[in-house]
């Protein structure tokens, strides 16, 4: 699997419209369905352009496969839903504006869950996306087109959205690497909302070094997202091979009951790396983590109930015969939304109703602020946190897809992180069965430098990153 | 407990047609995951302000000064109904 340094030497050597081909007929062969829409003649078009006439940015001619729910200006975005199917933004996602700037070519547009509902990509209209280590198992979701692409060598580079876990979890899943951003950091202008409050775009490669140049390249302000926080960064600059006296907090409360022996031996086998690497560790209690996910899910859905209120058939995607206002709406809604979608808007309405706003909005937002207080805690202790990414290695296609608390329960991890608005990275640290595990490395608010430090430390030291799916 | 007969005035809420079948469907997997968010009511949240967002956030102003947006062409450009510049509604009643 190439690396950013290694495409930008073969650009100069050969060419990009070489390197892109290579990825177009590896999509073209794949049986992944990590794509939902492949941009072959743009992508073509825009190496060829950059092939003749230069590009001195630093993704110059280097392909990338984003998430179907950012705006990409004239390619189909869908979220994976029917209801937006034949919609092609008249605009670019800031991100994108971003990455046309540093000269990467956008080669498709990724398979995800419906709206980014779900931590299987087995909601999407247009069917899973399968793991690449093991076809019979999910990639991981929502974001598990993006992360499948990048573990297949569909892509060397990704991007998804997190509101949940949505980049942590399929990176796990897929044994990439994957971030979430401090909230705020990365402007969600065109990213299609579904829970605002929480959600992040996030970078995925297959290391820590280019998904620090990534990450780079699609942090900043942007006036156009009014939560957008202004701050002079620099990441590539944090990979220092060094955690000597970095403090390590380890929540006993993210190795509960429920997780697999042999994530949890390697997490912990991680954990012991570092420190002979020079870093130490700590206990840390997080008290509230048994009420995140409810938590959770009640905010998630509260803010969905509201941001597809949009989809109506009026201004964009399918629309049904007309029949009065009210009716030919909910008739649009009902033609366009698969179950997984309806199920969060309709609890999201019920729980934001008159005599239960109280009972399950407004103390699931009370529990965000002890939430949030646990991490202030325990980074008075610590430098940055340590806990499974998830709590079992990929799983089965259709396991759990017919129970929502099931599918519900395997982002007991990854959901206090949003509800927080801290910054964690996922990096491969072990394997099961053949499957690869994930490790988290959580930081404090616009600490990134300090999980980019650590992770990239732990990778220079480790070869897990390295091993590849059959096939890629 | 969400009832057969609440879930139409939800769907209604939320301008999601349902039919028999679909209450059939949903009621039980709706009404498992509201047994579960029952577990909210075990946390202690006596005297805690609740976090709308995580950020100390205020109003974010900027100069009033018009900015290049879509074109009306564009704006248009994916309205499955539209005539004379102006999207198509259903009618009102």
């Amino acid at each position: 699997m190439a690396s950013i340094n290694e495409l930008i030497e073969r650009i100069h050597a050969d060419s990009s419209e070489e390197i892109v081909t290579e990825y177009l007929e590896k999509i073209e062969k794949s049986k992944l369905n990590a794509f939902i829409t492949v941009a072959k003649e743009s992508a073509l078009l825009r190496a060829k352009e950059i092939d003749s006439q230069g590009h001195d940015g630093p993704l110059a001619g280097i392909p990338i496969a984003i998430k179907d729910n950012i705006s990409t200006k004239g390619i189909a975005t869908t979220c994976a839903s029917k209801i937006l199917t034949g919609y092609i933004p008249p605009y670019d996602a800031h991100v994108i504006e971003k990455l046309k700037e540093a000269g990467a070519i956008i080669i498709g547009k990724a398979n995800m869950d419906e709206f980014a509902m779900g931590s299987s990509t087995e909601t999407s209209f247009y069917g899973p996306t399968l793991n690449p280590w093991d076809t019979t198992r999910v990639p991981g979701g929502s974001s598990g087109g993006s992360a499948a692409a990048v573990a297949g060598g569909e892509a060397p580079l990704s991007l998804g959205s997190d509101t949940g876990g949505s980049v942590r979890c399929p990176a796990s899943f897929c044994g990439v690497v994957g971030l979430k951003p401090t909230y705020g950091v990365i402007s969600r202008y065109g990213l299609i909302s579904y829970a605002n409050s929480l959600e992040q775009i996030g970078p995925f490669a297959t290391s820590v070094r280019d998904v620090a140049t990534l990450f780079d390249v699609i942090s900043g302000h942007d006036p156009r997202d009014s939560t957008s926080v202004d701050r002079e960064t620099n990441y590539s600059s944090a990979l220092i091979n060094d955690v000597k006296g970095l403090k390590i907090g380890v929540p006993e409360e993210y190795f509960a009951e429920g997780t697999d022996k042999n994530v949890e031996k390697s997490v912990r086998d991680a954990i012991n790396t570092l420190e002979e690497l020079g870093a130490t560790s700590v206990e840390v209690k997080m008290p509230h983590t048994k009420y995140a996910l409810s938590a959770y899910y009640v905010i998630a859905m509260s803010e969905a109930s509201s941001n597809l209120a949009r989809f109506d058939g009026m201004r964009y995607g399918l629309r049904t015969e007309d029949s009065d206002w009210h009716t030919t709406f909910s008739q649009v809604r009902a033609a366009g939304f698969g179950d997984e979608v309806k199920r969060r808007i309709l609890l999201g309405t019920y729980a934001l109703s008159a005599g239960y706003h109280d009972k399950y909005y407004l103390k699931a937002l009370k529990i965000r602020t002890l939430i949030k207080q646990d991490f202030e805690r325990a980074f008075r202790d610590a430098d940055v946190l340590i806990a499974p990414t998830m709590p079992y290695p990929a799983f089965k296609l259709g396991e759990k897809i017919d129970d929502p608390i099931s599918l519900y329960l395997a982002d007991v991890d990854t959901v206090p992180i949003n509800l927080a608005g801290v910054p964690s990275i996922s990096l491969p640290c072990g394997f099961s069965g053949g499957l690869p595990i994930g490790m988290q490395v959580i930081g404090k608010h616009f600490d990134e430098a300090a999980i980019l430090r650590t992770a990239f430390a732990f990778e220079e030291n480790t070869d897990f990153h390295t091993r590849q799916p059959e096939g890629s | 407990m969400i009832t057969k007969k609440d879930l139409e005035h939800i769907g209604w809420l939320s301008r999601l047609e349902l039919s028999e079948e679909d209450r059939e469907k949903y009621t039980p997997k709706l009404n498992s995951v509201l047994d579960y968010f029952g577990e909210l009511d075990k946390a202690d949240t006596g005297g805690v302000e609740p976090s709308y967002h995580v950020m100390p956030m205020s109003n974010v102003f900027r100069e009033d000064v018009p900015i290049a947006s879509l074109s009306q062409e564009e704006a248009l450009s994916n309205a499955p109904k539209n005539q004379d510049g102006f999207i198509k509604a259903p009618r009102m009643m």
